[in-house]
């Protein structure tokens, strides 16, 4: 059975154009790039076409604002931990209820363990949040303003360049957790006031355990990985090189595709969002659906659960997400869900699907009726709805 | 993803009894919509001999809440009540071949929704009223310390997490989970000083079975790791036949297997008086 892998932001294929560049430095080049042998030094080449290739992607100033991480989550433990070192004075944090788990427990972390304050900004049940309310959290004693650019789970779009505005004015740094909003819609870093940004590249198309932190030109930064020289003194350790040189690749490829992303996956996810919509009662669209990465919709299907609904549609070869209680690993529904006010009785049905570029028209087809199948069957199960009632065996 | 058996995806997949009975003898209720899962199972009784003629559920839930129900409603019918109080969590999960830890609450749900339905039928207790029961311990999922206290007891349970995982209990906002704690621990101490108090003594039949059991569970796994196998021949008084076989047969360690492992375990399970003696062709 072929898969239909509508499942982008839990992670995405490699894309073969960023496999085979990464092919010849596992067991051919594999020289260290810090060498002062050719060897080692056409490694370090490679390494800064990377670099020149995601500043480009990022519309960063400077390729030496790039900073390869092992993940989007060290991204932003470095950013966050790494802002707190240089203003030791300053004990706030302000995020949102909604962020990622990599931002969300750090900062409860810091709060638990180190004693900072920390600010979760409430979301709207649009999933939006209120910028007066981020105006007057930020106080002289904010180190870190961190607030994630695009939510993995609904795909609402923050009006990042205007938080980051906010927060300048108030004198503290901004970063921002941009793992699913990077190589899906455009950046322009040098025009930005973003401090820091987080990326990560199994979300675009490159290899898992590879990520990058923006860190804008003469922004403040102790290393979070302490260690050799590497990474201008801001990440010690061995450059994961082939990965590295993916992600460059997987960024190139980005900048080319995401005119196409923005308008061919846009125009598939609306298409299979609208279909649902139309064709299956009790049925609603989770977060604003104006501001939303074009790859990503979250429905909610009332009166079944999801984790039923994600069996079912993976006995038939596609996988998707849920925000349900049942796979979010613990009893309740997502907090990202529940942040928005978002009824139990919809949280617990809700799935998220998440396109790519290489989604086809016949994929999307193939999931609208395998789903209006699938609700249909679940819901002459369940006990609560609409009833007409048939008996299946 | 969940490490389901084939059974509970069988039973998920192709749920058996789906459905409402019209004119239903008795009907349980049980979980809600914002609880994230609910049953509602409908019985018809015999009246005369109360036997449970036919069953039908409808759930809203995960794959094993279904896959619980479906397997509730084969193994009851045919059951009479009283027959059928008898049937646990731990039967419900063990006929689907094991659920995964945290989805142990489903088994609960549908042992919960067996009892509310016969309830009904006796007239018991409106089948809404049950949850009054006791004190609520855990706001988030409405459970009573009763009901956290007897699924304790009824499965072993010995920490919080499987608390949480049986009953739910904890694991919304998690601020009871200290409350939790002391009932465990309080349930944990009595059960204890029960063990304390000499057992009477065992009958020969529980003797035998008892015998029997650890043979099965704890001797014989670690002779077949070694492609040997036990027999239990007779009982005796305090004598315990026992003849080996396959590798066993010949191994000369065979003496000492016999001497040290099988009739310490014996000892330590049964009683201490015990003797083992190998029984040759």
């Amino acid at each position: 059975m072929k898969t239909i892998y509508f499942d982008n932001n839990a992670t995405t294929k490699l894309a073969p154009e960023v496999f085979e560049e990464m092919q010849p430095y596992f067991c051919d080049l594999y020289g260290n790039p810090s060498s002062m042998h050719h060897f080692g030094g056409q490694v370090a080449k490679k390494i800064i076409e990377a670099r020149m290739r995601i500043a480009k992607l990022l519309g960063a100033k400077s390729p030496s604002e790039i900073i390869f991480t092992s993940c989007g989550t060290e991204s932003d433990n470095a950013a966050i931990i790494g802002t707190l070192r240089s203003y030791p004075q300053k004990k706030h944090i302000i995020t949102t209820k909604v962020e990622h788990p990599a931002v969300l427990n750090t900062c409860r972390y810091l709060h638990q363990k180190e004693g900072y304050q920390v600010t979760y900004l409430p979301v709207d049940s649009s999933g939006q949040l209120d910028l007066n309310e981020l105006r007057e959290a930020i106080t002289s004693d904010t180190a870190i303003v961190s607030i994630m650019y695009a939510n993995n789970e609904t795909g609402v779009i923050f009006p990042i360049s205007e938080i980051a505005h906010i927060v300048k004015e108030k004198g503290a740094v901004f970063h921002t957790d941009a793992v699913q909003a990077v190589g899906k819609i455009p950046f322009n870093l040098q025009e930005s006031p973003i401090d820091m940004l987080s990326l990560s590249g199994h979300k675009l198309h490159a290899p898992k355990g590879i990520g990058a932190l923006y860190l804008k030109e003469g922004t403040k930064f102790e290393p979070f990985l302490i260690g050799g020289h590497q990474e201008l003194g801001r990440r010690g350790g061995t450059e994961n090189v082939a990965s590295i040189i993916g992600l460059g690749k997987a960024c190139e490829l980005a900048s080319l595709n995401i005119a196409e992303e923005q308008n061919k996956v846009k125009t598939l996810r609306d298409k299979l969002e609208n279909s649902l919509l139309q064709r299956v009662p009790s049925t609603r669209v989770n977060g604003d659906r104006m501001h939303r990465l074009p790859n990503t919709s979250n429905i909610s299907f009332e009166f079944i659960e999801g984790e039923a609904i994600l069996l079912l549609l993976s006995d038939r070869g596609i996988a998707a997400s849920s925000g349900s209680a049942c796979t979010s690993g613990s009893l309740e529904p997502s907090h990202v869900l529940r942040s928005m006010g978002v009824p139990f009785t919809h949280a617990h049905g809700s799935i998220r699907f998440s396109l790519s570029r290489y989604t086809t028209e016949e994929e999307i087809a193939t999931v609208i009726n395998e789903l209006i199948s699938i609700v249909d069957r679940l819901r002459a199960i369940s006990p609560f709805g609409p009833k007409n009632k048939v008996s299946i065996h | 993803m969940w490490n389901y058996s084939e059974k509970v995806m069988n039973h998920f997949r192709h749920p058996h009894n789906v459905g409402e009975i019209e004119n239903a003898d008795a009907v349980g209720e049980i979980g809600n919509i914002v609880c994230g899962d609910a049953l509602k199972l409908s019985l018809k009784i015999d009246q005369k001999t109360e036997t449970i003629l036919d069953a039908k559920f409808q759930t809203f839930g995960c794959g094993s809440a279904i896959a619980s129900s479906s397997a509730l409603t084969e193994m009851i019918k045919g059951k009479t009540l009283d027959e059928a109080l008898k049937i646990n969590n731990q039967n419900i999960a063990k006929y689907l071949d094991g659920l995964p830890e945290e989805k142990m609450h489903c088994s609960v749900m549908g042992m919960e929704a067996l009892e509310a339905a016969i309830n009904n039928y006796r007239g018991i207790q409106a089948p809404e009223k049950q949850v009054e029961e006791g004190t609520i311990i855990c706001n988030c999922f409405g459970v009573t310390d009763q009901k956290i206290i007897r699924i304790i007891k009824m499965n072993n349970l010995t920490t919080v997490e499987q608390v949480t995982n049986y009953t739910k209990a904890g694991g919304g906002c998690g601020q009871c989970k200290p409350e939790i704690e002391k009932i465990l621990a309080e349930v944990l101490r009595k059960e204890k000083e029960k063990k304390k108090t000499p057992p009477r003594k065992m009958t020969n039949l529980e003797k035998i079975r008892l015998i029997q059991e650890t043979l099965e569970k704890e001797i014989r796994p670690a002779l077949r790791a070694d492609g040997g196998n036990i027999e239990l021949v007779d009982v005796d008084g305090n004598t315990v036949y026992v003849k080996l076989t396959g590798n066993c047969q010949n191994c000369p360690s065979m003496g000492f297997t016999i001497e040290t492992f099988i009739t310490q375990k014996l000892q330590r399970s049964v009683n201490k008086d015990l003797e083992v003696k190998e029984v040759k062709e």
